[in-house]
């Protein structure tokens, strides 16, 4: 296998994007990512979109052919990706595989969703075809109910709060306050979580990711031609993807995410690293429990000991762990066919120095975590600095 | 929204009944019904098993906000049941009683949702709070 | 003669009194009271439905009368509030009580006594050798036009019986049924309306006091009894107060009457109503006693019932979940605002 390098991102920025479709979206992360790895566009072989239900949310499939054609990528070969929330991540994953085995040189990435475009309710529905249509959207068990059920058995069995779980939202909201992409630029209070409207008990509106507009995308290539493009190729260290029962019901344990704790270990262990190296973390934050279980799951803290050392700030910028600095799915919204690529072009920009405000010092190596459904699918990547 | 009739008949049985399976080497009970016990894979068979709707609550939320086919009966609560021969099952508790994680329940008869005012009415096991 | 294996009854949890009803009119909640001697009425839930009470009563049923599903050969259920106006209520009732696909079933309306005759086209099926097991539901919930007498008193719940005719396996013998039937139109419900229209005082002597009491009357005539010869009498009961009255008319005392007077606890279950008074007698009934049954359905129509309580009754209580039980688990108040929710009366558009 191939070094594989991360050549090129680019975002677009998240939220009601009223402006623009779907196609429009993908295409202003795809040129900015092009832009960014200043390559030529008859250079690149290979497209992978990651998109969950662009059918749904726009009545448009075959998504991979037209976003390729919109960012002026001619007869390439162009997959679309569906992993629910964790199409972004899977899609990555596909394009970093393509590279390495040398099948393609260079590849771009791109997740993207659109979501405005239909009603909430109409938006639950497609959501909750994430988890188990026949058992679990069939009796109108949503996709926050599910995380829902989740953070009620984690609060039982290890005294979690709602203040605790609040906490996370605080943190991630701040993050975002220093990015620009981000749907969410206001500093909240556990105050304004605990009062906001309940989605799902105890989930809160502020505990949820926003349903929301947006795209991101990266460029791959193989490490021995990557310094041609950039002088800080960002290298590709672990990939695993672990997948588990797509029904909530049908696993061992409510109060995490057995997948996240298997990807962890393989990703590290190709890596050649141990969870204290690494720098900062992108972890799959669609639920304030979420991030709870995810940062549990990872490996980072014991489990039942996560919630509280969030409230005490040991995950903030400046902290322990740093995770989330981009403002996390919490604080930059949740386009969810987008979410695992972002988290991959904030480790990117973190990795190169380039994260302003948000800068975790001397970061070095960074992972992302990215879920689909309530844990069918994880997939956990880990970067480093490769100049 | 609409759509054809067949989705919910052909499970009607375990739906109206809670009829799921049991592997007839590791004894594992399942709901709803699959094909392969998750323990023993291919090598085993699986037969028909009607759960008695005995079992405790083991985690529960009340939605607030429902997919579309939903809308007509917000709020309303939904929970993971521990059922007495071992799986997990999701369902919704009726008749508003307080719920908290270990208290008892039996699996009652309830319509589930209606599609519209025109279409069809879908029943389902509910589970009561005893 | 066949005759009754096993019974069961479901009321919803939910109640609304008569003076929640009266607060939001403002009628007079006392005189309301005293004129039908009711203080609430059970309100089915927002996810209840004729098929949904049929369903529980009849699973209890089963329970109760110890059977294998599987050798039931019929299923009628009587309501005057199916679910669909095409599509039977009967084939959601067998397919929950796992009765497997080798029997008939059937949808009935005749107003408040469809389950009554439920339970005569079952004994027919039984009686003939057609079938060894039949089962028969009566089971409402109710519409009371909102500001009508009516809503004071209709109400959710149902009843259902196993019928079956082997000696060991029958706790209540049937001796004798006769019906009495005429084209009276005391109350009806047009296709399409979601509210039922009546004669107002049409619906007393003309209607329900003439065909019980000839009902009655044909069947202690065929049996050869007097009113003496019963230990408990149910009426229909579409108030408190007409039980009692036609009970006297015919010589009945108010003690064989009162113990299957279900409606002022519950209100009136239209096709569940005569079912459930049943089932609160048998409750209580001991081997040998004889119990007279006279449903009454508006349009209109008696069925009356000569029954023989065996004792095999006694051994099969264990399995029996009481009327006074199903009144009274967790009951639930509603207000008016409630009621109108769960009833989907409320305008969203």
């Amino acid at each position: 296998m191939r070094e594989v390098a991360v050549i090129g991102v680019g975002l677009t920025k998240f939220g009601d994007r009223w402006e623009a479709g779907i196609k429009d979206l993908a295409a202003e992360a795809g040129l900015a990512a092009l832009e960014d790895a200043k390559i030529i566009s008859s250079e690149i072989e290979a497209l992978y979109g990651g998109i969950m239900s662009s059918g749904r949310f726009t009545d448009q499939e075959h998504f991979a052919a037209l976003l390729a054609d919109q960012i002026g990528l001619k007869h390439i070969s162009a997959v679309r990706v569906e992993n629910a929330c964790a199409s972004g991540g899977s899609a990555f994953r596909l394009g970093y595989m393509a590279v390495a085995s040398g099948m393609h040189d260079i590849v771009v990435v791109g997740g993207v969703e659109k979501m405005t475009d239909v009603t909430v309710n109409e938006a639950t529905t497609a959501l909750g075809g994430a988890g188990d249509q026949e058992w679990e959207l069939s009796q109108g068990i949503t996709f926050p109910g599910l995380y829902a059920l989740m953070a009620r058995r984690h609060m039982h069995d290890y005294g979690t709060t709602q203040e605790q779980l609040a906490s996370v939202a605080v943190k991630n909201h701040g993050n975002a306050l220093a990015n620009k992409y981000a749907q969410f630029h206001r500093k909240i209070t556990i105050d304004d979580v605990m009062k906001s409207k309940m989605i799902a008990d105890p989930l809160k509106l502020l505990d949820c990711s926003s349903i929301c507009d947006g795209a991101a995308a990266v460029v791959l290539a193989p490490m021995e031609i990557a310094k041609k493009y950039t002088d800080t190729p960002i290298k590709v260290a672990g990939s695993a993807q672990v997948g588990d029962t797509l029904r909530l019901a049908s696993r061992d344990s409510l109060t995490g995410i057995a997948a996240t704790r298997i990807a962890a270990d393989k990703a590290l262990a190709q890596a050649g690293v141990e969870r204290k190296d690494i720098d900062l973390a992108e972890v799959h934050d669609c639920f304030t429990i979420a991030e709870v279980m995810g940062v549990e799951d990872l490996g980072f803290y014991n489990k039942g000991e996560a919630a509280k050392a969030i409230a005490e700030g040991e995950t903030m910028i400046d902290g322990k762990l740093p995770v989330n600095t981009s403002g996390g799915l919490k604080g930059c919204g949740h386009p969810v066919g987008a979410t695992g690529v972002k988290q991959v072009v904030e480790v990117v920009e973190q990795l190169r120095g380039d994260a302003g405000a948000r800068q975790v010092n001397g970061a070095e190596i960074g992972l992302t975590h990215n879920v689909g459904g309530s844990g069918a699918t994880v997939v956990v990547h880990v970067f480093r600095r490769a100049d | 929204m609409e759509r054809g009739v067949a989705k919910t008949w052909r499970s009607a049985n375990a739906r109206y009944n809670l009829t799921g399976v049991q592997c007839t080497n590791c004894k594992t009970a399942y709901f709803p019904p699959r094909m392969v016990c998750a323990k023993c894979g291919r090598d085993t068979k699986m037969v028909e098993k009607k759960f008695s709707g005995r079992g405790v609550i083991y985690s529960y939320t009340r939605i607030f906000v429902p997919p579309h086919d939903f809308t007509e009966e917000a709020p309303y609560t939904v929970a993971i049941i521990r059922l007495e021969e071992g799986p997990l099952v999701e369902g919704h508790l009726v008749d508003g009683k307080k719920p908290e994680i270990g208290a008892s329940v039996r699996a009652v008869f309830r319509r589930m949702y209606t599609e519209g005012s025109e279409g069809l009415i879908h029943y389902h096991f509910k589970f009561e709070i005893v | 003669m066949s005759g009754i294996l096993g019974y069961g009854v479901y009321i919803p949890a939910y109640r609304i009194k008569t003076e929640e009803i009266a607060r939001v009119w403002q009628d007079d909640a006392s005189s309301i009271e005293g004129s039908l001697h009711m203080k609430e009425k059970s309100v089915p839930g927002n996810d209840e439905d004729t098929a949904t009470i049929s369903v529980e009563a009849a699973r209890r049923a089963v329970y109760h009368s110890g059977i294998d599903p599987k050798e039931i050969g019929a299923v009628y259920v009587g309501s005057e509030s199916h679910p669909y106006a095409v599509k039977p209520t009967a084939t959601i009732v067998a397919e929950a009580i796992e009765a497997g696909n080798d029997l008939t079933a059937a949808d009935l309306e005749f107003a408040c006594k469809a389950g009554t005759a439920a339970i005569q086209m079952a004994m027919g099926l039984v009686d003939s050798g057609m079938i060894k097991y039949g089962v028969a539901v009566g089971s409402d919930t109710s519409q009371g036009r909102p500001g009508d007498a009516l809503e004071y008193t209709a109400s959710a719940g149902g009843g259902a019986f196993v019928i079956g005719k082997r000696k060991e396996e029958v706790i209540a013998e049937i001796l004798k049924t006769v019906s009495y039937t005429s084209d009276t139109p005391d109350f009806w419900r047009r296709e399409g309306a979601s509210f039922p229209s009546h004669g107002g005082r049409f619906t007393g002597d003309p209607s329900y006091f003439r065909h019980i009491a000839n009902a009655t009357t044909m069947l202690l005539d065929a049996t050869g009894t007097t009113p003496k010869d019963f230990a408990y009498a149910v009426f229909h009961q579409p108030n408190g107060k007409f039980p009692l009255a036609v009970a006297k008319q015919l010589g009945f005392t108010e003690e064989q009457v009162r113990p299957g007077l279900i409606t002022p606890l519950i209100g009136n279950t239209y096709s569940g109503c005569s079912l459930i008074g049943l089932a609160a007698v048998l409750d209580i009934a001991r081997p040998g006693d004889k119990i007279l049954v006279t449903s009454f359905g508006s349009g209109a129509g008696s069925d009356s019932f000569a029954i023989e309580v065996t004792p095999n009754i006694e051994s099969k209580r264990q399995r029996l979940v009481r009327v006074s039980d199903a009144i009274n688990r967790n009951k639930v108040y509603v207000d008016y605002a409630m009621y109108l929710k769960h009833r989907n009366s409320i305008r969203k558009w």
